[in-house]
């Protein structure tokens, strides 16, 4: 792919997903502008320029791993945090779509509070399945949950966008995919209830709300329910982690896009034995880990996603 | 008297092979996939599962309502089956990890 190939909506469905190239030293921004998904790759200078309201995502920080994949999750983080207090425009705030830690344990939180908060930004979370394997979620809510309803979800506002950041990685079941269950899916219908069709949803959770491969358990077995009650709205974009690597798909109004671990990358669907840490030469690592900065490019909604690896 | 003590050697003889399939049963957790499964055990033996993966993984076994700790490399959990049955179970982490325990009387 060049790097000012643009997909026309014909060939959004001919395509399907579309992988990002982040490791090939570009960058992915897309937009949906007036019901035209157009997707192109561009140069991070060009993005960095972008003025107006953004904010930008991080995910899969699996404090505590320690194995070869990478063995200092830490300083990946760090390095992350570092890259964002750098930009020239400083994000309204953070996101941090789960796996913040790797085993739930108290030091793990501690240390990614600690580098967050250096950011000085606000910082927005939903868990992972990783966050919630001591008490019962118990040690995710009492230091992110504050405000949030059940396992953890709720919503704000912010630069005109409507936030809605979703749990679906509590009381998994045999199907292997993630789930949201009624209670939450009735909060999200009521939620959006009172809002014009003209605003700007974003959602954000752990595992990709569409299904990405149901072999590997990358998707939400009740995630079409949650979008169906986001048809009125022109403009939604689902920001989803879990899966440590970026993909995105554009299905009508609604743009999915997943982002890099700051930890360590897992393979492609299908394309290793299992979904485990992918081990990848220590000098290339920081190509496959990244952050993603999301802008509200115009008052018409469109939003525009530019991934950036840490290095390379 | 010699009848008595034959009968107790005979109970001594069927204990000790009853604690050698205990600790015959395990399953090896590695690659995201559980091994062997399915696992074929007497009633009363304990299943020891150990985790060689480099991801952190949890027995959940829904019709016992038993979920074990999270487990991280190298450690494990073990569970002692008193009744015959058949127990599917899966990771709590990922549930695309199937497993399954037939119980023998």
């Amino acid at each position: 792919m060049s790097n000012d190939s643009i997909i026309e909506p014909g060939d959004m469905q001919r395509r399907g997903f579309l992988k990002c190239m982040t490791w090939a030293g570009t960058a992915m921004v897309w937009t949906v502008a007036g019901g035209v998904p157009r997707s192109r790759l561009i140069g991070n200078a060009k993005a960095a320029t972008n003025d107006g309201f953004s904010f930008v995502q991080i995910s899969d920080s699996h404090l505590g791993f320690d194995k070869p994949a990478n063995p200092n999750v830490t300083a990946t983080l760090q390095d992350a945090l570092n890259n964002i207090a750098a930009m020239p425009k400083q994000p309204a705030f953070l996101i941090h779509t789960g796996d913040i830690t790797h085993l739930s344990k108290p030091a793990q939180f501690d240390t990614a509070q600690q580098l967050m908060g250096t950011t000085k930004l606000a910082v927005h979370t939903v868990p992972g399945e990783h966050d919630i394997l001591e008490e019962e979620g118990k040690s995710y809510l009492n230091r992110f949950g504050k405000g949030a309803k059940g396992d953890g979800w709720y919503s704000f506002d912010a630069g005109g966008v409507h936030f809605i950041g979703l749990v679906n990685v509590v009381n998994l079941q045999g199907n292997g995919l993630g789930a949201l269950g009624h209670e939450q899916l009735d909060w999200l219908a009521d939620d959006v209830k009172q809002l014009t069709a003209s605003t700007p949803i974003v959602v954000f959770a752990h595992v990709p709300l569409w299904t990405v491969y149901a072999d590997w358990g990358w998707g939400t077995s009740d995630g079409a329910q949650a979008l169906s009650y986001l048809k009125k709205f022109g403009s939604v974009t689902v920001l989803n982690g879990h899966i440590h690597q970026t993909m995105q798909k554009v299905e009508g109004h609604v743009a999915f896009h997943t982002v890099c671990s700051t930890a360590f990358p897992q393979p492609a669907p299908g394309s290793a034995k299992s979904p485990g840490p992918m081990l990848v030469p220590a000098a290339e690592l920081k190509q496959h880990l990244g952050i993603a900065r999301v802008s509200l490019v115009s008052s018409n909604a469109p939003l525009a996603i530019v991934d950036t690896p840490l290095a390379g | 008297m010699r009848s008595a003590l034959g009968a107790s050697v005979v109970v001594l003889i069927s204990t000790r092979a009853f604690v050698a399939a205990a600790e015959d049963a395990g399953v090896v957790i590695d690659n995201f996939t559980f091994s062997p499964t399915p696992l074929t055990v007497k009633a009363g033996t304990t299943v020891n599962w150990v985790n060689r993966d480099d991801m952190p993984h949890s027995i959940v076994l829904p019709t016992l309502n038993v979920k074990s700790h999270p487990m991280d490399t190298d450690e494990d959990f073990s569970y002692c089956f008193e009744q015959a049955g058949t127990y599917d179970y899966l990771c709590g982490l990922h549930p695309h990890m199937h497993g399954q325990v037939l119980v023998q009387a």
